[in-house]
């Protein structure tokens, strides 16, 4: 069924009674090509690349809850490309790109909105390593832009610049950074997916590898076994508990990162507004909450909420830098699982098991890498070489000695 | 205007009258009042408008639960959106708005969104708005924000101020209606240390908006005893106005206070306070939230819970309406048509739908005027009260992530398996759903816990109330109404919404919720959520524990993003760290600037300098030529003492430490575990078993926090302490060709020659006569350079007596900017460089790293990749054009070569104008950079707008053999 | 969360800094370990849904660092040790 206005008009005249399921619910084969263990995003979208640009036929996708039920319905929908190194970069700009023509392509209204994001300066060494940024990806084909105090005023008159204990002093600007309805993503995909021929099972958890001489040939399920030439997990946030059924230990640890929505107000933020100097990052969605998050509550945790030290921070930190939110009601707080791993960067790799492919490890960065993961996992899926944009996502880059830490960090999850 | 609409009775003051202002118009109201009971008493129905159709609404409930009666509070910079009026305590000279509406809100323009409803179905958004691509941006999207969206935020920073407090008990009982006081004065009588808390501003509950009896008296004068009983308690802190919003982990609950915003003037105090309770217990009382009814336009102003129609005509003495009609699914909906009779309001008609009579449909755009009965007959009314029984109040049984079971004779959920740890439900939360249930149940709760908390006294006994009858029929919408019938009030979502959802394949209840928006709007779907369930488990063919149920996340109610940052803004948003020379550098004109927390001196201006480069210019000039001085205190001081404490520095620095001689300085260079260059500075050793190390001021806490994990995690055994003095010595860099005499002038008995204190000698020492000083001849500018420090209560003297011992020599302070040229020139790495990816390879430092022992870092650092020949190499680069001022974040690119990353070289990662040299000095890392002195590359920076050539030469801009540091 | 520190009584878990599993502690020799040891040591994590024993830092506090015996499914703390304690016992000395 394509969707349109006049579509939406016709079922209007006629009493919405001709809307037909947006997927199927269908029963798991006994064998597919390729099993993609994991109904999130990420998992969504590499069904449907890897069928649509791939030809990938006979795929299945298991979501051990409901399909969206994983990060990409828990997040707070910012895309962006702004990321400095080698690794990345090229990655998260081709993700851009995809956003840019998504819902066209699967002609479902994710209200990509790029209204673009504004990353604040507070001190000459943040403006220095921005402008290096700003140039790596101008290099590379994004588009950014440095700010001064004036732009910034312009653009965001509310925020602080009179009484700030960390003045604002400028600012990087990437006009095609923005937000998409994060729900909307994993139902298009989905439907896309389903279009093509795709099974989408859901409520089938994944509980072993059938794995025969070093060899994986299919998957355990609450569903019973299926069989399959090629395994995907795609399962960001409890990526360690289902390759621990391989018996692969990962460089990931699992964190909470708790997020919040204010209650719905008339339009005042106009893009992504991020304060370094706390940990604050805010935008309006188009029902008008005000959605914003921070940093990551920094242990390891699988249950999904966090404790009130982080709710404080965030919402200091927003105080902080736009004290005109004071009075707006938190309405909703909730609490995410990342794949925190050991350089910030993710993975989109083969496993030394055969027919096992893994992809994880994206940190608090997941949402806006959907459709680029999809993709490039895809490719990998279809012709067993990375796609040349995820090259850098091996599992193997820490023996190498090459990470890819874009906070300079190190091995430390938490500090990403 | 009159209250057209007051009766008599109420816990209302009649004594003293309150004026207030809706939408303009002056009313009055009673202390005791809501704004929505004060609205009701005024005659008032329309309030609102919803969130997508823009429908007329009124007040619905009587409490926090309101979807519809939300306003615009208070005037300028204080104005605060969605406020729900049934919460709002009525104060003089209150002033509240309607909003969401363009236009009056009795013309509402946006109202024609109603007209088109039939296209605007679930989730009709995501079919359409597609084409052509670039709409979504500039038309489709900016008006769907203007149109969504409830109030507005004044857009100035918030007047209030708020503030945390932290309280400990042994029970927090949560809600005290009846459950509540009876199990608060159970446990309080025993002499548990309780917290009785509450959202109202009266205990009682739904006491005091019934006319149940207590112990044979009204229910009312039985909590007013009850309150004032466990106010005489020294044990009983009593917590009204006062939401418990979360349950976090191990007994910790957050609660909101709201302290001023019943008054017209918060006089100095808090506007609210984020209250975090240590409990060892809690007892959740928080009683049931009644829910509504799916009939065809049942969402008119007029239209109300059964229950909030008896508060008002009970506790606030207000009328709903003149001729009112009921219709319910239980007994509760009887109780209103006596409670209304009694009172002497007209009861048109009582329709209850266990015998299988319905509202088929209403009538009334701004105001309800009929209602249409399945019987046939066509009623006029101004009021309907509407029952679809409790639901118990569970939110926060599910906090860590618990799910409520359903019960079938009570029609809902009840609290299941995953309380947090700690808790007790007891009342009509727990599903017992009368008042003589509840009494007892929570009495006992509340003895039991009190006493498992040891606890000996007697906690009495319970209070005796009526078992009415509690007969609660499901029954969730009227299948035969034509019009749509609402489900979610606020975010209009109808039966047919929810029924759609199901038809589309969103059918897992998470996915009705996101398709439809049910239960997302600022009320959480409090009187909602099981109405939908109810008709999705219905679509599906399934029962509703079957189809599912949504769990509660914090916040209870919607908490205020001021309260949770508490006094946690402006310049107060984090602690300031001022050095010990600030108030002199205040007196001497510098400028500051933030580095992490402290406040360093940027520069100091002097008369007749136009800009900051001036003074920069002019003091990093004068210490080359003369002699400077600045307070390096902010970097870290670590105390490192112990038999061990050199083989411990050996293990924590890659370069060697063993054989540094006493009275001796070293730079040392750290890597991370991973092998990546971390921190970089020098340490002392004073005696054979006391060393003193500083870090660089970025760093300081986390090189500290290593070390100690290394000494008491690794290594355990060995004989070495760490303390942090950062914060207790004042140090300052002396620089320049006459620091030496300048300091020579400073030190008592200390020859400072060449020879008696070489480059890299350091002691203990005395200055001014007495004053116990540490002396290091060290160097960051490349000078004859000392730092000198002393204990942080002289700092200030220190740098007076400095400043008065150089006068002589025309000496200068100067800031972190003329320090930073000064590096740049000489070309130490600092944070620029030091940035935590690059290796002491790439550093030029590789062969500082020993193999020959096992510190931090170095088995990670062999690596292949990390040894790359072709690698990043730091080094120095010169405009070719001497007269363009170089840009940090340039990115190299070989002359000739396309710009892309694939061509990259490197980049410029400091960069300064060098009075001495008269051009502009850059450091970088360079590919293969340290082979490529003389070379000609690009320097890249579009966001700067420059594209220049530079020539890459040593980092050493100054004095590349370091002549001057040993002179 | 509170944390009930072995020689201090509960604190709250705000005064303390999280570094991650208590296997940090296992830091192989530099000279004697190889590349996969040490890699396995630095990179890699058992990273478990319940009983994980981690490192806390009492910074805000008495600088202690202790392994906490925490659920992470449930954030219940059933043990707490002194880090150095914990690191004698698995044989590290010098």
């Amino acid at each position: 069924m394509r969707y349109s206005a006049l579509k939406i008009l016709k079922e209007g005249l006629t009493g919405n009674k001709g809307w037909k399921p947006v997927w199927r619910e269908p029963d798991p084969k006994p064998e597919y090509d390729v099993i993609i263990v994991g109904g999130g995003g990420h998992g969504l979208s590499t069904a449907y690349y890897l069928a649509k640009e791939f030809r990938g036929k006979n795929i299945a996708v298991l979501e051990k809850g409901w399909l969206g039920s994983g990060n990409i319905g828990r997040n707070t929908t910012i895309i962006r490309s702004n990321y400095l190194l080698e690794g990345n970069q090229p990655f998260y700009e081709l993700s851009l790109k995809l956003w840019e023509g998504l819902e066209q392509d699967f002609n479902y209204n994710a209200m990509v909105s790029q209204r673009g994001i504004l990353n604040l300066i507070h001190s000459d060494p943040q403006r220095d390593a921005f402008v290096r940024r700003g140039n790596a990806m101008r290099l590379s084909g994004a588009d950014a832009e440095i700010f001064g105090r004036e732009e910034i005023q312009k653009m965001c008159p509310f925020l602080d610049y009179e009484n700030a204990r960390f003045p604002i002093q400028g600012a990087i600007w990437q006009p095609r950074g923005g937000t998409v309805r994060h729900d909307a993503v994993a139902w298009g995909y989905a439907r896309g997916a389903d279009a093509l021929g795709v099974d989408i099972i859901q409520n089938c958890e994944v509980t072993g590898f059938q794995i025969e001489n070093g060899v994986c040939k299919g998957v355990e399920t609450s569903k019973g076994a299926i069989r399959a030439k090629k395994v995907a997990v795609c399962v960001a946030g409890s990526s360690s508990r289902v390759m621990e059924k391989a018996g692969m230990r990962l460089p990931i640890e699992s964190h909470v990162l708790q997020a919040f929505v204010t209650e719905g107000l008339k339009p005042v933020i106009p893009g992504v507004i991020t304060f370094g100097a706390g940990h604050f990052y805010v935008s309006q969605s188009d029902k008008g909450g005000l959605v914003f998050g921070g940093d990551i509550d920094g242990y390891n945790t699988y249950a999904q909420r966090g404790n009130l030290p982080v709710v404080e921070d965030v919402c200091e930190g927003g105080m902080a830098i736009m004290p005109m939110i004071g009075r707006a009601r938190l309405l909703r707080m909730w609490g995410g699982i990342m794949d925190m791993s050991m350089d910030g960067s993710p993975f989109i790799d083969k496993t030394h098991i055969d027919g096992l492919y893994f992809n994880g490890g994206w940190c608090y960065g997941g949402f806006k890498a959907t459709p680029a993961s999809g993709y490039c996992y895809a490719h990998l899926l279809a012709t067993d070489t990375p796609h040349k944009t995820a090259e850098a996502y091996r599992l193997d880059r820490f023996r190498r000695g090459a990470p890819i830490d874009e906070k300079g960090q190190g091995a430390q999850p938490n500090l990403h | 205007m009159t209250q057209s609409h007051r009766i008599d009775g109420g816990q209302i003051d009649r004594s003293r009258s309150l004026k207030f202002e809706w939408n303009g118009k002056k009313m009055a109201g009673h202390p005791g009042d809501t704004l929505a009971s004060a609205l009701i008493a005024n005659g008032v129905q329309l309030v609102g408008r919803s969130f997508k159709y823009h429908r007329p609404r009124g007040i619905f409930s009587a409490g926090s639960e309101e979807p519809n009666a939300l306003v615009q509070l208070r005037k300028g910079a204080a104005q605060e959106p969605n406020t729900r009026a049934t919460t709002v305590e009525l104060f003089e000279g209150l002033a509240a708005t309607s909003q969401n509406h363009r236009g009056s809100l009795e013309w509402d323009l946006m109202a024609a969104n109603d007209l088109l409803a039939r296209f605007l179905s679930a989730g009709f958004y995501y079919k359409t708005f597609m084409w052509p691509k670039a709409f979504w941006e500039k038309l489709y999207e900016p008006v769907i924000r203007a149109s969504a969206g409830l109030g507005n935020l004044s857009g100035q920073a918030d007047p209030d101020s708020y503030d945390h407090g932290y309280l400990h008990c042994d029970l927090l009982i949560i809600g005290a209606g009846p459950a509540g006081l009876a199990a608060a004065l159970a446990a309080g009588r025993s002499g548990a240390r309780v917290i009785l808390a509450d959202e109202d501003f009266v205990m009682g509950g739904r006491l005091n908006a019934e006319t149940h009896e207590v112990d044979g008296q009204p229910g009312a004068d039985w909590a007013a005893a009850a309150i004032a009983e466990l106010s005489a308690m020294d044990n009983v802190r009593l917590m009204t106005r006062t939401t418990v919003y979360g349950s976090y982990d191990h007994g910790i609950y957050g609660a909101l206070e709201r302290v001023t915003d019943h008054l017209a003037d918060a006089a100095g105090k808090p506007r609210q306070v984020l209250w975090r309770l240590y409990t060892q217990r809690a007892l959740l009382t928080a009683g049931a939230t009644e829910r509504s009814i799916g009939f065809g336009n049942n969402d008119r102003p007029g239209i109300m819970l059964a229950g909030a129609v008896r508060a008002y005509v009970n506790r606030f003495g207000a009328a709903p309406g003149r001729r009112v009609a009921v219709f319910t699914n239980n007994e509760d909906g009887l109780r209103t048509a006596e409670d209304l009779k009694a009172k002497g309001i007209e009861v048109a008609a009582v329709v209850d739908a266990r015998k299988g009579e319905y509202v088929l449909n209403t009538v009334g755009r701004r105001g309800l005027k009929s209602i249409t009965l399945s019987t046939g007959p066509t009623i006029p009314i101004d009021c309907l009260a509407v029952s679809g029984g409790w639901s118990p109040n569970v939110h926060l049984t599910c906090h860590h992530r618990g799910r409520p079971v359903w019960r079938d004779d009570i029609a809902g959920f009840v609290p299941g398996e995953g309380l947090p740890p700690g808790m007790t439900v007891a009342g009509a939360a727990n599903g017992a759903m009368t008042l003589a249930a509840a009494l007892n149940k929570a009495h006992e709760a509340g003895a039991s816990l009190a006493s498992a908390l040891g606890a000996k006294g007697n906690a009495g006994d319970a209070p005796t109330g009526s078992d009415e009858n509690f007969d609660a029929t499901p029954f969730w919408y009227v299948a035969d109404s034509k019009p749509r019938a609402w489900v979610d009030l606020q975010n209009d979502v109808t039966s047919k919404d929810v029924k759609q959802s199901h038809q589309e394949g969103f059918r897992a209840v998470e996915h009705l919720k996101r398709y439809t928006t049910l239960g997302m709007a600022t009320d959480q779907g409090k009187t909602s959520n099981i109405l939908g369930l109810a008709i999705m488990a219905e679509a599906s063919g399934k029962t509703i524990p079957e189809t599912g149920t949504t769990i509660f996340r914090p916040p209870y109610n919607p908490v205020a993003v001021g309260a949770f940052a508490g006094r946690a803004r402006g310049k107060e948003f984090r602690p300031t760290r001022l050095t010990p020379s600030h108030h002199w550098a205040k007196e001497n004109g510098a400028d500051f600037v933030e580095t992490g927390m402290w406040l360093r001196a940027q520069w100091f201006k002097r008369s007749g300098e136009k800009g900051w480069r001036d003074s920069v210019d002019r003091e990093a000039a004068a210490v080359r030529k003369s002699v400077g001085i600045c307070d390096v205190t902010t970097l870290g001081k670590i105390d490192i003492q112990g038999r061990d404490a050199a083989e411990f520095l050996n293990r924590i620095y890659s370069n060697p430490f063993l054989k540094l001689p006493v009275g001796k300085v070293r730079y040392g260079l750290m890597l991370r575990e991973d092998g990546v260059a971390y921190d970089d500075g020098t340490t002392a050793r004073l005696t054979e078993t006391h060393f003193v190390m500083t870090t660089t001021t970025a760093n300081a806490v986390t090189v500290f926090r290593n070390m100690e994990f290394a000494r008491q995690c690794l290594w355990p055994d060995l004989d070495v302490h760490l303390i942090s003095t950062t914060d207790g010595w004042a140090q300052f860099a002396v620089a320049g060709p006459n620091s030496r005499a300048l300091l020579q002038k400073v030190v008592d008995d200390l020859d400072l020659s060449n020879d008696a204190f070489p480059f890299m000698a350091c002691t203990e020492c005395t200055v001014f006569g007495g004053t116990p000083a540490r002396l290091f001849r060290i160097s960051f500018s490349g000078e004859l350079a000392y730092e000198v420090a002393v204990p942080a209560r002289y700092g200030d003297a220190m740098m007076r007596g400095l400043m008065a011992a150089g006068e002589e020599f025309d000496a200068v302070p100067y800031g972190t900017e003329a320090l930073g040229v000064l590096r740049i020139e000489k070309g130490h790495a600092a944070g620029n460089e030091l940035n935590g990816q690059t290796s002491a390879q790439n550093l030029g430092l590789g062969g500082m790293v020993s193999q020959k022992k096992d510190a931090i870092g170095t088995k990670l650092s062999t690596r292949p990749e990390m040894n790359r020949d072709d690698d990043l190499r730091l080094v120095g680069f010169r405009p070719k054009d001497k007269s363009i001022l170089l840009t940090a974040g340039a990115h190299f690119l070989n002359p000739g070569d396309p710009e892309d990353m694939a061509h990259d070289q490197g980049w410029m990662t400091s960069v300064a104008y060098s009075p001495e040299l008269g051009h502009s000095v850059g450091l970088g890392y360079l590919k293969q950079g340290s082979e490529r002195m003389g070379e000609t590359v690009r320097a890249y920076s579009p966001v700067r707008n420059q594209d220049i050539l530079v020539e890459v030469c040593s980092v050493h801009h100054i004095d590349p053999e370091g002549v001057r540091q040993r002179g | 969360m509170i944390i009930p520190h072995p020689l201090l009584g509960p604190r709250d878990a705000a005064e303390f800094v999280y570094k991650g599993d208590a296997s940090l502690i296992n830091r192989p020799d530099g000279m004697t370990a190889s590349d996969d040891e040490m890699h396995d040591y630095a990179y890699l994590r058992d990273n478990p849904a319940g009983e994980h024993r981690e490192l806390w830092y009492h910074e805000q506090g008495d600088r202690s660092w202790l392994v906490v015996t925490r659920n992470t499914m449930t954030h219940d703390i059933t043990y707490v040790e002194l880090a150095r304690d914990v690191a004698r016992a698995s044989g590290r000395s010098r």
